[in-house]
């Protein structure tokens, strides 16, 4: 096989790699080296101002505002993303009713329709997604008010995205319902993998629902449960989580800088504000994040394999 | 954890099997009972959730059919009459099929170039030794972990003054870089996973190693070219923050921006039911699909994500 080996694998890797280097890897390299400088992007003249940036971004109380929330994000939405899924996808897989004669663990009837439903908002883009809930969050005349209106609580009207601090937990609510359905299917397919004797065993040895799901199904699903811990917080911390703020809350970023992110900080500063350099300076405390986001994730999930 | 070695701790339950039970013993009473209150409740839960996921979608499909007045004063009531007006009018005055157009354009062209692209960087690093591989391994994954927003803003710039900007070539260029780190992570895992002597065979018999990889590999990794293609169909068709930042002519507008700004422009024109009828008509279309490729689509997705 040695034949123009070498001549295959450059004509091979070129263009992808050349594509790959241009688009994606040296911007990276670039906007590292652009934090050190007072470039506006407006303008292609810029010197090195060394770390002012950085100094300016320690003093600026959005950003700070930004950080939090990011760290909000990445905390909140992994826990009830996937707690939810774990739990739906647990009901789905061994709520089922105990048949005569059938094993002693059994899914729910309708199982598969409740995975095609949950699915729904996966196949939809994040940005159609928000853009629906803008509208259901309306005070006056949104779905959501409308049905607390509907239902007697005519008091209850919350502004919603009005509101500073309803605000970031309005457009994190929107994140969870989008991002549910792909876990529960999932972790589904993940649970039904696991021998079923597991559960038998565990419920003859008088284990109840919740032992045998914290001490059998979830140590053995553990591998996909970190991983996905790591891509919903990689997703609050970046496109998604700019996605929904960008379009759904008023400023964007408000009221009052309530729910300005990070990435959308980035964004604004960039393109907005014509301060490419500083904008660049919070993206590299953005990576920092996301990175020490997914260093702790596998550090803290980090158990022995278990083989079944 | 093998049922045989498990005592029993129920004295009723010793000795008997597992699956097999001959009549409602003591605890195994109590244990259907259970089981019997956790399926009301899960059937509960269960449901609870599914009309949380159809409720939003349903309200935009009604919402699309009704007059403007009636959106406003009653977001809930059914549609007097099917205002299919709505629809033509979004259609057409609100640029909804230019946005399709332009999306369809995108995304087909960086759907191929990905699949193709990826593929021949996967196949090389799956397949050969070479200084440098799992370096260029990494350096393609490591892609996927990375805030794309810190590389936008330079690469805005980069794309300017290539003269790519506010291009349709130009997005689809960009939209296959970024597309490039899962393809190549999911289909390097999979061509490892393929026999090696058909390839061999075919080059003993003197086949080029080109050759040997569109007319064998290629056919042979057909299911996992369909698995990555249709996750990255999805998310090219679904992308908003890479159109937003380098895509801002209003007439190269793909799908989901020129949704968003639908909406920004309908605060002073008030034409909201054109943009639900725009929304619904962007929403079908995948839905429709995914219903019907539903075992494809959740396999295609669901992949990447257990192995």
């Amino acid at each position: 096989m040695q034949h123009g080996k070498y001549r295959f694998i450059v004509g091979f890797l070129a263009v992808p790699l050349g594509l790959y280097a241009l688009f994606v890897v040296w911007p990276f390299i670039q906007s590292i080296y652009y934090s050190f400088t007072d470039w506006t992007g407006l303008s292609p003249e810029f010197k090195m101002v060394g770390f002012d940036n950085y100094e300016r971004m320690l003093d600026d109380t959005i950003f700070w505002k930004s950080l939090q929330h990011s760290l909000l994000f990445a905390l909140v939405l992994p826990v009830v993303t996937i707690g939810l899924a774990l739990f739906f996808a647990f009901m789905i897989n061994v709520g089922g009713r105990h048949r005569k004669g059938g094993p002693v663990v059994t899914g729910v009837r309708g199982s598969s329709f409740y995975k095609i439903v949950y699915f729904f908002p996966q196949v939809l883009s994040i940005a159609i997604v928000a853009l629906l809930f803008a509208f259901a969050y309306n005070p006056d005349s949104g779905a959501i008010n409308s049905i607390l209106r509907g239902i007697g609580l005519d008091s209850v009207q919350p502004l919603w995205l009005g509101d500073p601090d309803l605000a970031l937990w309005a457009v994190m609510a929107v994140l969870v319902w989008s991002t549910v359905g792909f876990f529960v299917v999932l972790f589904s397919a993940g649970m039904a993998s696991i021998p079923t004797e597991m559960y038998e065993a565990a419920l003859l040895d008088g284990a109840g629902r919740a032992t045998t799901f914290f001490r059998v199904t979830l140590p053995l699903l553990w591998d996909t449960v970190q991983s996905g811990w790591i891509y919903v917080g990689i997703l609050a911390l970046g496109a998604e989580a700019f996605a929904v703020v960008q379009i759904m809350t008023t400023g964007p970023g408000g009221p009052d800088y309530s729910t300005t992110v990070m990435v959308l900080y980035v964004y604004q500063k960039a393109f907005r504000d014509g301060q490419a350099a500083y904008a660049t300076t919070i993206g590299v405390a953005l990576l920092v994040v996301t990175l020490a986001f997914a260093a702790i994730v596998m550090r803290l999930g980090r158990r022995e394999r278990l083989e079944y | 954890m093998k049922t045989a070695e498990t005592p029993a701790p129920v004295p009723a339950e010793s000795g008997a099997s597992v699956v097999k039970v001959d009549g409602p013993a003591g605890p195994r009473r109590k244990e259907k009972k259970q089981g019997a209150t956790l399926n009301v409740f899960s059937h509960a839960i269960l449901i609870i959730w599914a009309i949380m996921v159809v409720m939003p979608l349903l309200w935009a499909v009604m919402t699309s059919f009704k007059d403007d007045r009636s959106i406003f004063r009653s977001p809930w009531s059914l549609p007097d009459r099917l205002h299919f007006d709505n629809w033509s009018r979004a259609w057409t005055e609100a640029n909804m099929s230019d946005y399709f157009l332009n999306t369809i354009l995108v995304v087909g062209g960086s759907l191929i170039g990905t699949l193709v692209l990826g593929s021949m960087a996967a196949y090389v690093l799956a397949r050969f030794d070479f200084p440098g591989n799992r370096f260029i391994y990494f350096l393609f994954i490591g892609g996927m972990s990375f805030p794309i927003m810190l590389a936008l803003v330079p690469l805005f710039y980069v794309v300017n003054n290539m003269g790519l900007l506010n291009t349709i070539h130009g997005l689809i260029l960009v939209y296959i870089a970024y597309s490039l780190p899962f393809t190549v992570f999911f289909l390097t895992a999979f061509f490892r996973t393929l026999p090696t002597s058909v390839a061999e065979a075919a080059f003993v018999d003197g086949a080029s190693h080109t050759r040997t990889f569109f007319q064998i590999m290629m056919p042979m990794a057909k299911p996992g070219l369909i698995s990555v293609g249709i996750f990255n169909f999805l998310g090219q068709w679904n992308q908003y923050m890479l159109p937003t930042v380098l895509n801002t002519d209003p007439d190269k507008r793909v799908l989901t921006q020129g949704l968003v700004q639908l909406a920004v422009s309908q605060g002073y024109k008030g034409d909201w039911s054109g943009l639900f009828a725009g929304l619904v008509m962007a929403m079908l279309p995948v839905l429709a699909a995914y219903i019907v490729f539903q075992r494809q689509v959740v396999q295609g997705l669901t992949a990447g994500a257990l192995k």
